[in-house]
């Protein structure tokens, strides 16, 4: 925007104000102004353009729910989980979207970011973000789960806070980037490649060993989210993005591809995102996120006003492919009714499930059970809770439940 | 856009519309990959194996590493690594199968070349890829003699460091590829 238009556009405003207040007061009849029903915003010139849009102040409320395991010590270490108690449809916005980052977000100039693709290649290759800008893009809507998600739901007691602050450590946007395999394939692959390792370029150069199959498959060198760059918080100006798997696999700030013969057993797939077993072994590469639903709405913190008819709603998503249904249970899981779903033609995606409920203002319990198309179906809290040691805190799926009570307040129970 | 440019882009379409000029049929990506020597890889190539493939020249001791624990580590990882407020780096050991875990460099981490890996690329938090060789080699055997996995006067470096055999060394079982849930 120049400074004349700017100008221009500040006159208008000021005029407008002025034409809306006294100057037309005095020429109208007196009371003539509430004859025709309108709010004060009604009455005056609205806001002028601005360069990036913002929310309406009135919806301030909806924000990430933090967690600072270490504090002001390392305040970027840790989560920001997605509100999704307060939100609709199946996109999450870009700016609601989780954060899981171990070292804060580092500030990268494009210019001189370079991703090094290199190892058991023919062509060790060197991209900028310009070049990769100028490959043909693949566009695709996914889901995307840290591990650690719903790890507040395996505390001995159940957490009183909104569903996002539990289950809120994933989200769904539209992505678009490289294939990974095209950019491999410039470089040459070797036959003994069987892992990569990728690298970001925040200061904890946080690493994971990914099998070669995945970055064939549907591995995106991902550059846009929902349409604009990358956010800082999700790994501008490129990021790996691996579909339905660990949320931290698809490394952000990605700086670096080594092919490798092995994996590299780094210390975020080793002490941390392996899974612990009740024999005091644990399970390593534990990749795919597993199938999952929460219901969003009515959920833990909400009042339900009065008896009556409303919609249960909420999220299904799997790392192995499409939702294939999601049932809804009002009693605690004696029984189950399908739901609505939106979405659900997209593997690895948020899918949208609704389903009209009348409340007869008797307590109830509300749980969600999805499936997927491998038939795989999301298992009860305490079947889950078996396979592991107490301390397991990754990978949990199991089905989650809110209590209605006579007073119409939701409550987060272990059921 | 001027008028003019406007008029030659719409001409262009116009004409391409006719012969087909603009299109390809070639699938080929650009290649926009350039090469890279070797001595700018490894500047760049910071991760190591269990083989210890990479490791850099340089060696410390315990000894040698107590000093830089005291000045660079303990502040968030507390004394002879006791944790607090940032993970524990020592003890635990036989408490994996327990109800109550602690999770260690000594008592989990099945690798010693993970911790010279995971010290050199982001440690200390507030200042990573400062240490120097000789640093990470003479912090990473502090971390393990603490554990007592080796001794005081142990020297660590690339030949040393790979064959150290960690306690929990055979405690993970690899899911990939997936087994059946």
């Amino acid at each position: 925007m120049d400074e004349k238009s700017d100008g221009r556009r500040r006159f208008l405003a000021q005029g407008a104000a002025l034409a809306g207040g006294t100057a037309f007061a005095a020429l109208s009849p007196p009371g003539a102004a509430q004859e025709i029903a309108g709010q004060p915003w009604e009455r005056v010139y609205g806001a002028p353009f601005t360069g990036y849009g913002q929310p309406s102040k009135f919806e301030a409320p909806v924000i990430r729910h933090i967690g600072r395991p270490y504090g002001d010590l390392a305040p970027g270490s840790g989560a920001a989980l997605s509100p999704i108690e307060s939100l609709e449809g199946i996109i999450t916005p870009s700016s609601l979207h989780n954060i899981r980052s171990h070292s804060g977000t580092p500030d990268i100039d494009p210019k001189e970011h370079r991703l090094l693709i290199h190892g058991l290649v023919a062509r060790p290759l060197m991209f900028t973000v310009d070049s990769l800008l100028s490959y043909p893009m693949t566009t695709r809507t996914h889901f995307i789960e840290c591990s650690g998600n719903s790890s507040r739901a395996t505390t001995p007691q159940p957490a009183q806070v909104p569903a996002g602050a539990i289950h809120g450590n994933a989200a769904c946007s539209e992505w678009t980037g490289v294939p990974l395999r095209v950019l491999l394939e410039e470089a040459g692959v070797d036959a003994s490649a069987k892992w990569l390792l990728a690298e970001g370029a925040d200061s904890a150069h946080m690493s994971r060993s990914i099998p070669i199959e995945k970055a064939f498959d549907d591995a995106l060198v991902a550059l846009y989210q929902n349409g604009e760059r990358l956010r800082p918080e999700q790994g501008y100006p490129v990021r790996l993005f691996l579909p339905g798997w660990e949320g931290n696999m698809s490394v952000k700030w990605l700086r670096r591809i080594k092919a490798t013969d092995g994996p590299t057993h780094t210390k975020d797939e080793t002490s941390k995102y392996t899974d612990p077993l009740p024999d005091g072994r644990s399970l390593q590469f534990t990749f795919e996120m597993g199938v999952k639903s929460v219901i969003t709405r009515p959920s833990s913190t909400m009042t339900l006003p009065r008896p009556g008819l409303y919609e249960i709603t909420g999220l299904a998503w799997s790392g192995a492919g499409r939702i294939q249904k999601v049932e809804v249970s009002t009693d605690g899981g004696a029984t189950w009714t399908a739901a609505t779903l939106l979405g659900e033609e997209r593997p690895k995606s948020f899918v949208r499930f609704r389903l009209p409920w009348e409340w007869s203002g008797k307590p109830a319990v509300l749980q969600s059970r999805a499936t997927d198309e491998k038939g795989r179906v999301q298992p009860p809290r305490k079947e889950w809770t078996a396979r592991y040691s107490p301390d397991m805190r990754y990978h949990n799926n199991s089905i989650v439940s809110w209590a209605v009570g006579a007073d119409g307040k939701v409550t987060h129970v272990y059921a | 856009m001027s008028t003019r440019n406007l008029t030659t882009l719409l001409s262009l379409v116009a004409l391409a519309a006719c012969t087909g000029v603009m299109q390809t049929t070639s699938s080929k990506p650009p290649a926009l990959g350039t090469p890279v020597g070797a001595a700018e890889i490894a500047r760049w190539d910071i991760s190591i194996p269990p083989s210890g493939a990479g490791l850099p020249a340089g060696s410390g001791s315990a000894r040698q590493g107590q000093q830089v624990y005291e000045q660079k580590c303990l502040a968030c990882h507390g004394a002879k690594g006791a944790g607090k407020p940032a993970d524990a780096l020592a003890g635990g050991v036989g408490t994996l199968a327990s109800k109550t875990p602690v999770r260690t460099v000594g008592s989990y981490w099945p690798y010693a070349t993970t911790l010279f890996d995971y010290v050199r690329r982001a440690m200390p938090i507030n200042n990573p890829l400062s240490l120097t060789s000789d640093e990470v080699y003479a912090v990473t055997a502090y971390v393990l003699a603490l554990n007592g996995i080796i001794g005081e006067d142990a020297v660590m470096n690339a030949q040393s460091l790979p064959q150290v055999k960690m306690p929990n060394r055979d405690g993970f079982v690899s899911d990939w590829p997936p087994r059946e849930r």
